[in-house]
């Protein structure tokens, strides 16, 4: 139980901070750094939020289904431009990841 | 009557739940990464509903717990952040270099593919952050001129899309690093593509998360830099 409510009490705190910068960052995200300090602090108890963290986070697929299925009352907004967006979302898509992935990885091999 | 039954929340949620289960299942039996269970999932669910002409609007407050689940489990991805920091702390140049130009990468091709097919400024603007976790994609479309809406719909399937094709593009690619498989997951497909990066394992799935707030602020920082430049 301990688990859990660090994980709701960390996602509260980052909302509340996010409302009061005017939401640019979203308080999941500020949530997350703030747990990550915590631990790494030691303010909260590792090994007890452990479980709880590694089980919603194991199983975040789940989370997408209802937005996901939310493409069934929104396709309407596509109008007449879905292959430029679909085209458009999915090259740059893969063209981020490639990009991304390949930096880093020059880097690293550079850095050893 | 079928719509009621959709509103109650234990229904939808066995529902969804099972749907999931049974997509996991077929995932893991197959191994292909076409089936993966946030593609295969979204698509049974539309048709379920589809076919059994169920209002979304309904199944959106039968299923609302398992939306409302997204944020915490944003949240519970500091706790890889944490497993990793060793990981981070080593390789902070080259992350916050690759996101950087990654974020312009996304920024630059999307809007020039977008306009080079036709598409309006209001379409352009709402694709622009299409990398970037819903949350703060919503907030740069709607302040640069774009739908909302249109943007959230973008973001859930580029990060599907992404989940799904990533392992076979970085195969392809040669990226073969565990920290680069987790930050290209991350960066180009969000929440989605870090579902799958956890499946690759812990730092490719800790990266991948550290990666989906890097992302959102190099995009929020980027937009309105590129603007003056691209337009």
């Amino acid at each position: 139980m301990y688990g859990i409510f660090i994980i709701f009490l960390f996602y509260a705190i980052g909302i509340l901070i996010s409302k009061l910068f005017g939401e640019i960052i979203p308080g999941s995200v500020i949530g997350m750094v703030l747990l990550f300090v915590a631990l790494m602090t030691r303010i909260v108890n590792t090994e007890k939020v452990k479980p709880v963290a590694c089980f919603i986070t194991r199983h975040m697929a789940l989370f997408f289904v209802p937005v996901g299925a939310g493409l069934m009352v929104t396709a309407h907004y596509f109008k007449g431009a879905t292959l430029a967006i679909v085209t458009a979302s999915a090259v740059s898509t893969v063209l981020v990841m490639i990009t991304v992935g390949l930096i880093q990885q020059f880097m690293e091999k550079k850095n050893d | 009557m079928i719509n009621t039954l959709f509103t109650i929340q234990p229904f939808t949620l066995a529902f969804v739940i099972g749907t999931y289960l049974a997509a996991l299942w077929l995932y893991r039996r197959t191994k292909l990464n076409l089936l993966h269970p946030v593609f295969t999932s979204i698509l049974v669910v539309i048709g379920a509903l589809l076919l059994l002409d169920v209002e979304y609007a309904a199944f959106e407050q039968g299923s609302f717990l398992i939306d409302f689940m997204l944020g915490p489990s944003v949240v519970a991805l500091g706790f890889g952040l944490y497993e990793q920091v060793h990981l981070i702390r080593k390789n902070l140049l080259s992350i916050l270099t690759a996101i950087t130009i990654g974020s312009i990468v996304g920024i630059v091709s999307v809007v020039f593919i977008a306009r080079w097919m036709g598409a309006d400024e209001t379409v352009v603007a709402s694709l622009e952050p299409k990398s970037v976790t819903t949350p703060i994609a919503i907030g740069i479309s709607a302040r640069f001129g774009g739908l909302p809406p249109l943007t959230a719909v973008v973001v859930v399937v580029t990060g599907v899309f992404g989940a799904v094709v990533g392992p076979f593009v970085m195969d392809k690619t040669g990226i073969t690093s565990k920290i680069a498989r987790g930050l290209a997951m991350g960066s180009s497909s969000h929440g989605a593509g870090t579902a799958r990066a956890i499946e690759m394992g812990a730092v490719q799935g800790a990266i991948s998360g550290l990666s989906i707030g890097l992302m959102g602020v190099a995009t929020a920082i980027m937009v309105p830099l590129l603007r003056l430049i691209i337009k």
